[in-house]
């Protein structure tokens, strides 16, 4: 029998096993390196936050007005077309680029500064180890900034429910449903998620936070012109009075129509089916981060100075 | 107990050897000079040694084995590199108190009276430090994590003179108080002259002389004698180098030690440490090399040159 020659290994149970650094150190280490991007985009968050009530304020008072109109309702209508209405559609038009953003100026800088600087040879070299601190710092900074995502889309949701059934919009409309419910908050998540992973493969900020924007933006037109009419939410009939009738916030989307015999078909999804497509997207989106954030971590753990 | 133990270690960027064919073992307890140009693998070594780097061939093992990067040894080995980064937007008070939220030791005290003995000011940004306040900061987290091996990679590039015997003084101290081994890279010989007892010569990302200091320089010494009998005695020795001086010629041999005896005509010398690792590092490697030409190295004996990149 042959002698396996094996590379010199720890020594078993000279010492008791280390007890690794807690995990909830790295609460104040990811709240001191990062403070800076958390209270910037807390800031900008609240200052648009405060512009949207007091705008909200007015929005949500022009309409009960406009509802409430009984003769002569010509003008008011015409100032909530025109002034509230552009003013709604500009908003909704850059909330439908926020998650982008916010993921852009948080992700990338997480540990493509680190690589860009050299400081990951001290921040790797410490005792707590390169995974606990990858991971900790990743999750955190994942959890704050999806939190306030989700609170700013409420505000946003509350602001935008006057011009609903308006144009032809309602909650499924794509530019509406992504600012809406948990899904807004699911976007941002993955757009941080795709920022570090970026980050960290590409390792400079600058070209990483390019990339981000040009991953997500395929990402969300593959949602929105592939995937989402996919969800298993639609319904098949023949009911025709379903979509007679102007447009109201309870408008079904209609996927398409086709004629069997004399018959027309119609495949839509109802405005109810909205929270169960809110959940389905939620879902591929939190598991996508989960994914980059494994793959992240795989990165770090395999790099190479 | 070895801090490193290397074996048949390599390292390949793209079709490019870093570091080549490295075995090697660094003793506990002593001040290690990992010394060679600038590319020519320290740096490389280095963070194999810590963790940072995945070896391309062999294994490299740290303080009686452990595996690099592993918890136990990121417990115990405190690495400071090139450069000593630092958060430069981060005070030194907050440095600190990440580095101990880091770690499961952390001498504050000691750290904090430290930074007050070299009047570095907490509260001042690491980024607005000098260079060598920096490098200082970084040894001073370093030491505070109370590690059984620090490891130092060109800890001195950055400093003014006296900034470097300040800090090699504090790596001094925590040698004899604490009992801390260290090895650290440098291409400046001078410092290390005095303070290193353990000799690591790289050179092309190979191993070129490693061994205790007082051995090596036992184990050598320069003949001088009359240039005609030169190359004679180069193959007679095992001379490490040949350098000529008009009539005179300068051998440095390996194998003849203080009480060999040295050939009628010739003066055999001591040899100075610096003196050593430039033959060393001179093209031939450790051998004899050819000595035609009449060619005279350039560097004299006792001169404070600093190491520059040697052709391949």
């Amino acid at each position: 029998m042959s002698v396996l020659a094996l590379p010199a290994q720890p020594v078993q149970g000279a010492a008791p096993a280390l007890r690794p650094v807690p995990w909830q150190r790295m609460i104040w280490v990811t709240w001191r390196q990062h403070r800076g991007m958390l209270t910037s985009v807390t800031a900008v968050l609240a200052a648009v936050s405060l512009f949207l009530l007091i705008a909200g304020l007015k929005v949500h008072h022009d309409y009960t007005a406009l509802v409430n109109c009984r003769t002569a309702c010509g003008a008011m209508n015409q100032s909530f077309n025109n002034i509230d209405w552009t003013m709604g559609n500009t908003i909704l038009i850059l909330m439908n680029l926020a998650p982008a953003l916010l993921g852009i100026f948080t992700g990338p800088a997480v540990l493509a500064r680190e690589l860009e600087t050299g400081t990951f040879r001290y921040a790797w070299t410490q005792g707590i180890g390169r995974l606990r601190w990858t991971i900790a710092k990743l999750v955190l900074l994942a959890a704050v900034i999806t939190v306030l995502a989700w609170a700013f889309s409420q505000l946003f949701a509350w602001f935008f429910d006057p011009f609903l059934g308006f144009e032809g919009m309602n909650v499924l409309a794509k530019t509406v449903f992504d600012t809406r419910g948990v899904d807004f908050a699911a976007w941002t998540l993955v757009a941080f998620a795709i920022g570090a992973f970026l980050g960290m493969l590409i390792r400079r900020i600058i070209p990483a936070m390019a990339a981000t924007l040009g991953v997500y933006l395929a990402l969300d037109l593959l949602a929105w012109l592939v995937l989402r009419q996919d969800y298993p939410v639609a319904i098949d009939t023949t009911n025709a009075s379903l979509f007679s009738g102007p447009n109201t916030p309870d408008s079904p989307w209609i996927l398409k129509t086709w004629t069997v015999g004399n018959t027309d078909w119609w495949r839509y999804i109802p405005v109810s089916r909205f929270w169960p497509m809110q959940f389905i997207e939620a879902s591929w989106l939190l598991i996508l981060a989960v994914a980059l954030g494994a793959a992240t971590v795989w990165l770090v753990r395999r790099r190479a100075a | 107990m070895n801090v490193i133990e290397t074996t048949g270690l390599g390292k390949c960027y793209g079709k490019a050897w870093a570091l080549r064919d490295f075995t090697l073992a660094v003793p506990e307890g002593s001040l290690a000079a990992l010394v060679g140009p600038n590319g020519a693998g320290k740096s490389t070594l280095m963070n194999m040694a810590v963790g940072l780097t995945v070896p391309t061939a062999g294994t490299v093992t740290v303080l009686g084995g452990m595996a690099t990067g592993s918890p136990a040894a990121l417990d115990d080995i405190a690495f400071m590199a090139q450069d000593a980064p630092v958060y430069k937007n981060l005070s030194v008070a907050d440095m600190l108190h990440l580095t101990r939220n880091l770690n499961r030791r952390f001498d504050s005290s000691a750290a904090a009276s430290r930074l007050a003995d070299l009047g570095i000011p907490l509260k001042k940004k690491t980024g607005k430090l000098s260079g060598g306040q920096q490098a200082q900061v970084a040894l001073t987290m370093a030491l505070a994590r109370r590690p059984r091996l620090l490891i130092l990679d060109e800890p001195l590039s950055a400093l003014d003179p006296l900034a470097r015997q300040d800090f090699m003084a504090t790596v001094m101290t925590a040698m004899t108080d604490d009992g801390v081994s260290v090895v650290l890279s440098s291409h400046a010989l001078a410092e290390l002259e005095r303070v290193a007892d353990y000799l690591v010569v790289l050179g092309g990302g190979e191993l070129r002389l490693a061994g205790e200091v007082d051995d090596l320089l036992a184990e050598h010494q320069v003949l001088t004698g009359p240039a005609a009998d030169a190359d004679r005695l180069a193959g007679q020795f095992s001379a490490v180098q040949v350098k000529r001086a008009g009539a005179q010629a300068h051998l440095l041999v390996s194998d003849g030690g203080p009480d060999r005896a040295v050939p009628p005509g010739w003066e055999s010398h001591p040899v100075g440490l610096e003196e050593l690792v430039l033959a060393y590092l001179r093209p031939a490697g450790g051998g004899a090399r050819p000595a035609g030409g009449g060619m005279s190295s350039a560097v004299l004996p006792g001169s404070r040159t600093e190491l520059t990149e040697v052709s391949k």
